[in-house]
């Protein structure tokens, strides 16, 4: 039952990616009868986690040390929750986004492998199961930048590919440091042999340094902004919500395994330290740019700074939990509403033709439920209650003071200003009245389906904000920590 | 000096040379060159990990073979990539004049 399941989230986008290449005509309809099928699967998955607890699967019958091991748990099921319900948004989407036929011929096959590879980098917990699942990733999303077909975006994808490239090399460079080291690549089996030596750190830091660069944290984020903006709108929501997000799931994952015991607590501030430049520096150009797109682009930049404050409050023991589940909810809800902004630039972006910003007319007439998802969205990015960026922000607050951080609530509560005012530059279209109201005579381009789905990918990031404590006890279901708890115990 | 070492170092090299290349060239084919480079550096670490005259270890042969498999995909992609920007470069001087 759960191996039918587990094989359903990867396995049957991979099937799909190669039967929408074949049967070109029908491919919308397999990949959103797919989409649909990984979301049942998963759903199911949630339910079975929450009555029996976290599973394992051992892919082939073949256990741990020679084989691979697929695990769910609280953190890995809701992954691949919202990435299936991004899944489903995304598909709809595309149908009506991509007008020229060749263009969603190659987007359908290039979506399901991404997709398979974001399911499968959820659910492995093996070193080179993730080398292998990073590269499948990369690959297929550097492609899929390539369909906006312009050479701004060639040029911005070479220069992804290549980042992501070295990413990936770096962190197999580690990996394989390691394997001469311990000789295991699955992640439990590593946390019980390793120990703290100078091959070790070498090794984590190639790890590190590969995923960081990976997951565009501030200052490895130079690649983003080109790449997320050029890419076609669907595109970009899928790299900024889910892509970015599968190397930091594998950092957490390390660093919940390895880290607590290895690394001192330098390497902790030093990770969220350079989070608290990704905020400033990251809105500020968010401030300062231009074009739509690559203001949200920016935003994704900062809003992976937040991300890396867990690292700081992880250093607490008794503040861990809480600390996870603020960093968890900050991924998620980013996730959501940031799609709902890519989508929505991309409706401004077809509307009006260009995305720069000053030449920009009043589009709330034409596109009322575009504005109104920018509207909620941007509550959630801000973290204004009641969304899940402000759950996820109030998590991180409570983290920070109950551990007498008190310059994280600057941080915090300045991040939260800075992206008002970068949201609010959008925003501020809505009601700048002076010019023509019908500037935009047709809106025949963006069809309802393109309009309602970023409204309800951001209703559903507002929706977060109610659902905080079954999403929370969720991620408590074998939570890493209590793993490393027991373990500590046992050993 | 045994024969492990040896290849441990020159594996490590490749990587550093590679590094080097894809940081101070700037031809998009001299940094996907570079890539590979430091790609069979690794390659070359991971065969002396499994290199013992008494029991081979031979997962990371496996490894290997899959990262073979996964650079000569990238490659071939990459190479594709940079075909599509020289003949869009191209096309667009053509345009200009």
């Amino acid at each position: 039952m759960t191996l039918g399941l587990i094989g359903i989230c990867v396995f049957a986008p991979l099937l799909a990616a190669i039967a929408s290449f074949t049967y070109r005509k029908n491919a919308y309809f397999l990949v959103l009868i797919t989409s649909l099928l990984v979301v049942t699967a998963i759903t199911f998955l949630t339910f079975l986690l929450h009555r029996d607890g976290s599973f394992i699967v051992a892919l082939g019958g073949w256990v741990a040390p020679l084989g691979i091991q697929w695990r769910v748990d609280g953190f890995a099921s809701l992954m691949l929750l919202i990435t299936s319900i991004i899944a489903i948004a995304i598909t709809l989407y595309a149908k009506d986004y991509f007008h020229r036929e060749e263009q969603r011929q190659s987007f359908w096959p290039l979506w399901m492998i991404l997709l398979a590879g974001l399911n499968a980098l959820f659910l492995s917990n093996d070193l080179f199961n993730w080398y292998v699942t990073l590269e499948l990733i990369g690959i297929s999303a550097v492609a899929l930048v390539t369909l906006a077909n312009s050479s701004r975006a060639d040029r911005a994808a070479f220069r992804y590919l290549l980042v992501s490239l070295l990413g990936s090399l770096c962190f197999l460079a580690g990996v394989a440091l390691l394997y001469r080291a311990y000789g295991v690549l699955d992640i439990f089996l590593l946390e019980k042999v390793v120990t703290q030596n100078l091959n070790t750190t070498i090794s984590l830091s190639l790890i590190l340094a590969g995923l960081l660069l990976k997951s565009a944290i501030f200052p490895l984020h130079f690649w983003l902004a080109p790449a997320h903006s050029n890419a076609p709108a669907p595109v970009s929501a899928l790299l900024s919500a889910l892509v970015v997000k599968g190397s930091f799931y594998i950092i957490l994952r390390i660093w919940f395994a390895i880290s607590p015991e290895i690394s001192s607590n330098l390497v902790a501030i030093g990770l969220s330290t350079i989070g608290i430049f990704a905020i400033f520096w990251g809105s500020l150009c968010a401030l300062r740019t231009q074009r739509l797109k690559l203001l949200v682009a920016y935003s994704t930049v900062a809003q992976l700074g937040y991300f890396m404050l867990f690292f700081l409050l992880s250093m607490h023991a008794e503040i861990r939990q809480v600390a996870f589940g603020g960093v968890v909810y900050f991924i998620i809800s980013h996730a959501l509403a940031k799609s709902a902004l890519f989508l929505g630039a991309g409706n401004i972006q077809k509307l009006a033709g260009h995305d720069k910003i000053n030449q920009l007319q009043p589009f709330a007439t034409q596109l009322p439920m575009t504005m109104f998802a920018f509207a909620l969205a941007g509550a959630s990015i801000m973290g204004l209650p009641p969304s899940g960026g402000f759950i996820a922000k109030w998590t991180v607050l409570n983290a920070a003071l109950v551990s007498d951080q008190w310059y994280l609530v600057i941080v915090l509560i300045g991040g939260g200003l800075l992206s008002a005012a970068y949201i609010f530059r959008i925003l501020k279209l809505a009601f700048h009245s002076q010019s023509s109201l019908d500037f935009y005579k047709t809106n025949s381009v963006i069809s309802p389906t393109m309009q309602w789905v970023p409204l309800v990918l951001a209703m559903a990031a507002i929706a977060l904000g109610f659902n905080a404590i079954p999403t929370l006890s969720l991620l408590e279901i074998s939570s890493p920590f209590d793993y490393l708890h027991t373990n500590g115990e046992s050993s | 000096m045994n024969i492990e070492t040896i290849y441990f170092i020159t594996g490590f090299v490749l990587f550093g040379l590679g590094f080097l290349g894809l940081i101070v060239r700037s031809h998009p084919l001299h940094r996907l060159l570079a890539i590979n480079i430091m790609g069979v550096g690794i390659f070359m670490w991971l065969i002396t990990t499994g290199f013992n005259p008494n029991a081979t270890d031979s997962v990371p042969h496996a490894l290997v073979l899959t990262g073979i498999v996964v650079a000569v995909s990238a490659t071939a992609f990459a190479l594709a990539l940079v075909l599509r920007m020289y003949i869009r470069s191209y096309t667009e001087e053509a345009d200009h004049l």
